[in-house]
């Protein structure tokens, strides 16, 4: 699957897109964090404020125990400031 | 209804106007828009907005749905921008268009405080020392809470 990232986490990430392949036991945004988090020192520099990075899952905005399986897209973010 | 997401400046009162003539039904439009602004405590050059496309359009043309059918309108429009502008050019811009006017003023109302915390879009502001992200206003989030937490109007 793909990760997007978006606005300062984008620039902490120093990319704005990876492609991951989360082991099955890894089944939510939740675990995903963590997963990535723990192989990956500039992902867990940056998802450090994490209560309040929010994610979508193909283009629906979701809750950080939302599950992943079948998803194509997963995007990171902070609060929105659009309007 | 119908959204537009698009990096070019446009011309809101030629968009309000043309909304204007979509359908006989309305007996009220409101047209609210959106500009950058830089004050005396805040002065900035210009602003960038960063976006994610396709979640935008959908999140945007959900609430314009929603509103279409809370509020009863005859028609809604959205056009909001992305990329740099520069102080006093337009970012945003609802028009809705109803029977009576509340609903219209509503119906606006409605799309601008969900899309100000639920669509994908971070605004930087770029001053002389460089660009710097917006912080999310906790007001946003009260104003778009309002929308859940109203109850309906009392029958007399």
């Amino acid at each position: 699957m793909k990760i997007l990232y978006f606005a300062w986490l984008r620039e902490r990430m120093n990319k704005g897109s990876e492609d991951v392949s989360p082991p099955t036991d890894v089944a939510t945004i939740d675990q995903l964090i963590d997963w990535k988090s723990a192989s990956d020192e500039s992902f867990a520099l940056a998802f450090q404020d994490r209560e309040i990075i929010r994610a979508s899952i193909d283009d629906e905005l979701v809750e950080s125990d939302a599950k992943i399986e079948g998803a194509r897209e997963i995007a990171f973010f902070p609060p929105m400031t659009g309007g | 209804m119908w959204v537009r997401i698009q990096q070019e400046p446009f011309d809101p009162g030629a968009e309000s106007n043309a909304f204007f003539l979509t359908d006989g039904a309305a007996g009220a439009t409101v047209t609210f828009t959106g500009l950058v602004r830089s004050t005396p405590d805040n002065p900035i050059d210009a602003l960038i907005l960063e976006h994610h496309p396709t979640m935008a359009k959908k999140q945007i043309e959900r609430f314009a749905n929603e509103a279409m059918e809370k509020f009863e309108l005859v028609d809604i429009a959205v056009i909001h921008r992305f990329g740099e502008m520069k102080v006093g050019e337009v970012i945003v811009q609802v028009m809705a268009a109803s029977p009576h006017r509340q609903a219209a003023f509503d119906g606006a109302n409605y799309v601008m405080d969900w899309l100000k915390t639920d669509a994908p879009f971070w605004k930087q502001e770029v001053t002389s020392d460089g660009a710097k992200w917006v912080q999310h206003r906790k007001s946003d989030d009260q104003a778009r809470e309002k929308w859940q937490t109203k109850t309906p109007p009392k029958q007399s």
